[in-house]
């Protein structure tokens, strides 16, 4: 079974282990454009853009061929770009091509492609019924806008939400002309388990599901000079933006992004690691008391929105084994707000939280009525990695020119166990951190070899506390959870401690940020990782401002400004 | 009137739609058979007249396939129906044989006789007004079936006054 080929273009190409013609093509230097194909999701086949010819002039589709060795195909014949082009006009016959307003102009794969393959003109006329735009836009969703006009059922959203998040809040419905992708009965997305992932944006070649964008709200707050804007940037960010200005991924740009964000008018920019460092304190002890007093395991983490929604709607009976700890944007959100209220700290100005997250679950987390106090968000709008680069390219930042510059006191200072809640099983590793003996530098470094650590779907270890090993697991995409809560339930498996997260490979794969594939998510890891073995403060107890805090506003009031009792436990 | 919110005045022979006890029975004899969604669907169908947002949601529950999957299927499909029908059906026959027998004038008169369109109900609840593509007995052109209540009632060699007739006599039954 060596040196297995095949012929591409007449150029002898070899393969190992592909699953399809697509990739030994496009290992072979050969972009075939898709648009329903992605290598982590199921083969679906229907968008025909990656057809190939073979010797005999059959036409086959590369996502779905196995390849075979000595096999000749061709991938830029006269037949094939005749096919190509006409598929592209079809698709663009019955699309709502209102470029200049859409938000997906400049990454929209069909304008790419229709860029690409120099259509310039539609021949099929967009007055008859078939080809209106006749759906309503549905903005329901605190985190995604709906657009079925510019849908081109590639199906990507659908199998993203049913195959790697077990939600399938979306499908196809009906059939011929009138065939869309909606949630049951056309309701609108907030009314159905939608859990606000954001990942079928992340996935949607098109407009036809885009992030919900609140970049006016925050102009609007930055430019009122009665307003005190305060920034909280979350982990994952920094790893990812600098994609948006040709800054390879994984380069942690926070100093970049604290440059530019005062430049375009905040006041004071933090670092959501330090909410997770109050996290960490936190999650430990409820975990210890829970350890100690006997009390059902496992502890579940409570970092992510997303994996709260779901819990809610589909397994509500393990809601009192989710941590009552707040998220690190709640909990920094909730701190700020306290902090600027005494008298020494305010200036008049009242106090506005925005969060930069990698999320878009987050922007329904902050919408949620446990995180009201008097009626007031604690962190009052929530923008994307995305959002944020948009808004740098519409000051006219140069972003990559800028010099360096320093994040704010008292809440820029945080731990690296604090900055690798941004990637999956960084929680657990800054718990686990909290509650090893050896707290030197070789100590925390050696806590890395955990099994914590990888990109993996589900990871599973034991760790040693005292008398007792731990059972931990950490997993992140959905599906993956409820394979693991399922397990737990039946009795075949027992663990201690469960850290989930929503998006395969955690925040730093999060729908908000740049989209990034399999190479510039472990390019974000490994840029995380490196950013914590060069700082300073490597656990979380040892962020010299948790004390002044805990001694000062968090006195006496520690459970009812950072622990939440979601309603629906009730 | 919403699909799945139950019309008090609700004639057909659905007897209670939040009545579950029957789909459960349906249910238990398909939920270890993959696949059987359509039949599912079916049976459910024929045991409601109709498949409400509620019998969605509980077959959704009980078999783990999401609403939005199912509601899929039941719009893929024109056999499966999403509203509450009347207490008779009119399946009336649109193939080629009838349309050339003159299926169009049979469906004008039935319209107008009734004052409801394809697709829809009387107010009385009384009639609903299907057209299909073709019942398979051609010779009989042009033709339509009234289902009521489970037993099925073919009509063939209309013209526009037999169908009154045949209107009128439905509606005469319904009213003994």
């Amino acid at each position: 079974m060596l040196n297995e080929y095949m012929i591409i273009n007449g150029a002898r190409i070899p393969f190992k282990d592909e699953k399809n013609i697509l990739d030994v093509v496009r290992n072979a230097g050969i972009d075939l454009p898709t648009f329903c194909y992605y290598s982590e999701l199921s083969v679906y086949g229907a968008c025909r853009m990656c057809i190939v010819e073979d010797s005999r002039g059959e036409i086959l589709t590369a996502c779905s061929t196995p390849p075979k060795t000595g096999m000749a195909i061709k991938t830029n014949t006269p037949k094939l770009q005749k096919h190509r082009k006409i598929i592209l006009k079809l698709l663009l016959a019955s699309h709502c091509r209102e470029c200049t307003t859409c938000s997906k102009s400049g990454t929209c794969r069909l304008q790419d492609l229709a860029n690409r393959f120099g259509i310039k003109e539609i021949r099929f006329d967009k007055s008859e019924k078939a080809f209106k735009d006749e759906y309503p836009i549905d903005e329901s969703s605190p985190s995604i806008i709906r657009n079925p006009n510019k849908c081109i059922h590639c199906g990507d959203c659908v199998r993203m939400c049913s195959e790697k998040q077990n939600v399938g809040a979306i499908d196809f419905a009906q059939r011929g002309y009138e065939l869309k992708v909606c949630p049951a009965f056309d309701m609108p997305i907030a009314e159905t388990e939608c859990v606000n992932c954001g990942q079928c944006a992340a996935v949607c070649p098109t407009g036809a599901i885009v992030i919900k964008c609140h970049i006016s709200q925050v102009w609007e707050a930055v430019h009122d000079s009665s307003k005190r804007v305060i920034a909280q940037v979350a982990p994952a960010v920094r790893f990812a933006l600098g994609e948006e200005f040709h800054i390879p991924s994984g380069e942690n740009v926070m100093p970049l992004i604290a440059a530019a964000m005062r430049k375009i008018g905040f006041d004071e920019i933090y670092d959501t690691s330090f909410g997770a460092d109050l996290t960490v304190i936190e999650e430990t002890g409820e975990f210890a008391d829970k350890l100690s007093s006997g009390a059902k395991l496992p502890l579940f983490t409570s970092c992510c929105p997303a994996w709260i929604k779901y819990v809610e709607n589909r397994h509500p009976d393990i809601m009192p084994q989710i941590s009552t700890c707040k998220s690190p944007q709640q909990m920094f959100g909730t701190v700020i707000k306290e902090y600027h209220k005494s008298a020494s700290n305010t200036d008049g100005r009242e106090t506005i939280v925005v969060s930069i997250m990698p999320c878009t679950a987050k922007k329904g987390e902050a919408l949620r009525e446990e995180f009201k106090r008097d009626g007031k968000q604690d962190v009052d709008l929530v923008i994307t990695t995305q959002e944020l680069s948009n808004m740098f390219y519409e000051a006219g930042i140069n972003f990559d020119r800028l010099e360096p510059e320093a994040l704010d006191m008292p809440f820029g200072i945080f731990s690296g166990a604090g900055l690798i809640f941004g990637v999956t099983g960084g929680v657990t590793e800054a718990v686990i951190r909290k509650i090893t003996e050896d707290k030197t530098h070789n100590g925390i470094n050696n806590v890395q070899f955990c099994g914590a650590r990888g990109l993996e779907g589900v990871k599973e270890f034991e760790f040693p506390l005292g008398e007792r090993q731990l059972k931990i697991a950490v997993v992140s995409g959905l599906k993956n959870a409820d394979d693991l809560i399922l397990k737990i339930k039946s009795g075949e498996i027992h663990y201690d401690f469960i850290e989930v997260m929503a998006c395969p490979n955690g925040c730093i794969n999060g729908a908000g940020q740049p989209h990034g594939k399999t190479f510039e998510r472990e390019s974000r890891a490994k840029g995380i990782y490196a950013a914590d073995k060069q700082s300073r403060i490597r656990h979380s107890d040892a962020n010299p401002m948790l004390a002044p805090l805990y001694e000062g506003v968090l006195v006496g009031r520690t459970h009812e400004l950072l622990h939440v009792h979601y309603q629906s436990t009730s | 009137m919403q699909p799945g919110n139950r019309n008090d005045d609700c004639t057909c022979n659905c007897k209670n739609v939040n009545d579950f006890s029957g789909l459960d029975l349906i249910l238990s004899d398909y939920l270890h058979v993959p696949g059987s969604l359509i039949i599912i669907l079916q049976k459910a169908q024929n045991l409601y007249g109709y498949l409400s947002r509620d019998v969605i949601a509980h077959i959704a529950k009980t078999t783990g396939i999401t609403q939005a999957k199912i509601y899929g299927v039941a719009t893929f499909y024109t056999q499966f129906r999403l509203k509450p029908i009347g207490k008779h059906l009119i399946l009336l026959c649109q193939g080629t044989a009838c349309h050339v027998s003159g299926s169009k004038l049979i469906e004008d008169v039935v319209c107008k006789e009734l004052g409801i369109s394809d697709g829809e109900t009387t107010a009385d609840g009384l009639f609903t007004l299907n057209n299909v593509a073709c019942l398979g007995c051609c010779s009989l052109a042009p033709v339509m079936m009234v289902q009521s209540g489970g037993e099925d009632e073919t009509y063939g060699n209309l013209n526009k006054e037999s169908v009154k007739e045949i209107l009128k006599s439905i509606r005469h039954q319904g009213n003994v």
